[in-house]
């Protein structure tokens, strides 16, 4: 997806992340962190006209927390909105979609994540397949370690690094969006998001190559990710950046990679990606989101200091 | 505003029963006599475990294919510290197997002492459980054939 | 379904049992742990949103409506209003049938809360009558809830509709 008839751009973003965030709940932790993105451009929720967020409930063990989290937002009257149970990132993407439609010019996307209140490599294990897999409970750790070995045995790498402990985070990230003008008008540093597409491959692992990661490469050429001077990418263990390397064709830019908190990750190198371009450090940058066990879905974006418009009007 | 923030112990438990459908219900059947079982796919490959529909296609697959329980180790990763409810209570390996027979790869635990002994390309064998009812815990692990 | 692969003597298998547990270490954050701290002492306490005014028991932290955070704390008297109430006439357990559950708007606060309502005749129970809450004996209170045990009618006049007509 490319070419967007209504231009879109990032025009504020927040983060926080800790390795365990013991006291605040998730309505706490999202609070200043949604302020301080809308504060940032001048706007306060009334302003907004599509809130879109990702999180997963279980990994807090808080049902419905996703629906708690709109007090942070304050929902009344009542707002247009709309929840992912995945990374932020792939929120952003609908907000991206529902941004052509027209009818509103601005959105705000956020996620949050408090896996230190349960064991996340236990927890991700319930996202497998019911029959035959997640009855023998794989940790996360080990299933990234088929990937890292199918990799060395692959002989397409020089050297693949051992798989460290899952990264283990809690924090948020928030994230708004405007159209064209309405974009300059907030913010003389407006980040386009020139593309964005995402892909997913097979749940089953015995039936995909996990040597190479085709899905990034195909988000990648939908969102026309070429030409690109600096990477931010979701990368939850190591040797992910080199499958990631590869699928998007880099050749030498600056690599930035961070796991961040899980469901929150994601976004939150969008937001970093944007930042740089934004402070001029990049001049277009692709940014990079995952999910799933062994990169199975990714999402890949690409952020312009210009906005690209080929037979469009701003 | 300072606060001795309260914590507490807090288990989610839940058990659904779920159908298993006509080709995933023939693998559990499978596995509750002592086989594994697969399912021809669209291009001709055998996928074990047996699935419904075609991962490429999306067509509905119906002939089944009794594979062996030998098979190769297409890829692996060591996990020295099981979590509970996992197939093995002392260290193992993880490892993706292709069943001889098939064409794809499924996750097993490989009982084989330490990773020194574990390769890509080893031979497995099925160990089987004792008393079987129709669930992937039949297959209790795999065990390296010499 | 091939018969020479599958032993059609035994039914064949048509559904697994799932079983699954996740353990977490909960926390409900800092508002609702001040909150829980004082019922331990006695007290039902609530947060006034700075913008719109409204007080929200059990505090959140934040305003719901105007998505503000919430600070000042205030000590509600533990009386109240009933403003709508269901009688149920099935068994609970520790429940003995007929038994009213009724929404009850605190003194002081903008949000109703569920609550029993014991010491009083089901039939008695009406839409502005007049309640307070009954605490499990001092020894035995704890961060909870549950140290609560019931409201029941006090001897005040029923309150006017229009103080809580936007409650119902």
């Amino acid at each position: 997806m490319r070419n967007f008839k209504r231009p879109v751009a990032i025009v504020a973003s927040a983060s926080f992340e800790t390795p365990s965030e013991p006291s605040r709940n998730e309505v706490e932790l999202l609070l200043p962190v949604i302020h301080d993105a809308l504060g940032q451009v001048g706007l306060t929720q009334q302003d907004i006209g599509f809130t879109v967020s990702g999180s997963s409930d279980y990994l807090q063990g808080f049902p419905f927390a996703f629906v708690g989290a709109l007090d942070a937002v304050g929902a009344w009257p009542p707002i247009r909105e709309s929840h992912l149970e995945m990374d932020g990132a792939f929120a952003l993407a609908e907000a991206v979609a529902v941004l052509q439609h027209g009818h509103v010019d601005t959105a705000l996307v956020y996620a949050f994540a408090r896996p230190s209140r349960g064991d996340l490599d236990r927890t991700l294990s319930i996202q497998l397949d019911p029959y035959s897999v997640a009855p023998l409970w794989p940790d996360a750790r080990g299933l990234a370690g088929l990937q890292a070995q199918a990799m060395r045995d692959s002989g397409r790498f020089d050297s693949v690094p051992e798989v460290p402990p899952t990264h283990v985070a809690d924090g948020c990230t928030a994230v708004v969006l405007a159209v064209g003008d309405r974009a300059r008008e907030l913010t003389k540093t407006p980040v386009w998001i020139t593309g964005i597409d995402h892909r997913i491959e097979a749940p089953a692992l015995g039936v995909r190559d996990l040597a190479t990661s085709v899905s990034t490469r195909l988000a990648a050429e939908s969102a026309g990710a070429t030409d690109v001077d600096a990477a931010y990418l979701h990368v939850l263990y190591p040797h992910q950046e080199l499958l990631l390397r590869d699928a998007l064709g880099l050749n030498g830019q600056p690599v930035h990679s961070s796991a961040g908190p899980m469901m929150v990750g994601g976004l939150e190198r969008i937001a970093a990606a944007a930042k740089a371009v934004a402070a001029g450090d990049a001049r277009r940058a692709v940014a990079h989101a995952t999910s799933g066990p062994c990169l199975q879905q990714n999402l890949v974006a690409v952020l312009d200091a210009t906005a690209v418009l080929e037979g469009a009007a701003a | 505003m300072k606060t001795d923030v309260l914590t507490a112990p807090h288990s989610i438990e839940y058990t659904y029963t779920r159908s298993t459908g006509p080709m995933i219900g023939a693998f559990m059947t499978g596995l509750r006599d002592g086989k594994i079982i697969g399912v021809r796919g669209a291009d001709g490959r055998v996928h074990v475990p047996a699935i419904d529909y075609d991962p490429v296609t999306s067509e509905d697959l119906s002939e089944l294919v009794e594979v062996a329980d030998t098979g190769v180790v297409t890829t692996w990763s060591w996990n020295d510290q099981p979590r509970s409810g996992q197939p093995l209570e002392h260290p193992f390996a993880w490892a993706l197997v292709r069943w001889d027979g098939a064409d794809t790869a499924m996750l097993v635990a490989v009982d084989c002492g330490d990773a020194s002994t574990i390769s890509t390309g080893a031979k497995v064998k099925a160990r089987w459980a004792d008393e079987r009812t129709g669930t992937i815990h039949d297959l209790c692990c795999c065990e390296l054939q010499s | 379904m091939s018969a020479d692969v599958v032993d059609e003597a035994v039914p064949p298998v048509t559904v697994i049992e799932c079983p699954t547990r996740l353990d977490f270490s909960y926390t409900p954050g800092v508002a609702q742990s001040r909150f829980l701290r004082a019922l331990e002492r006695g007290e039902i306490t609530g947060q006034r949103c700075p913008k719109c005014k409204k007080v929200y028991v059990p505090p959140r932290g934040a305003c719901s409506m105007c998505g503000v955070a919430t600070e000042e704390e205030l000590v509600l008297s533990g009386k109240g209003t009933i403003t709508t109430f269901c009688t149920t006439q099935i068994p609970s357990p520790g429940l003995v049938p007929p038994y009213v559950t009724a929404w009850i708007r605190l003194d002081g606060s903008d949000i109703t809360s569920m609550f029993l309502i014991q010491e009083c005749d089901p039939a008695e129970v009406r839409l502005g009558m007049r309640v307070e809450a009954v605490w499990v004996e001092e020894a035995d209170r704890k961060a909870d809830l549950g140290n609560i045990s019931y409201f029941r009618p006090i001897d005040e006049p029923d309150a006017e509709y229009e103080t809580y007509k936007d409650y119902v």
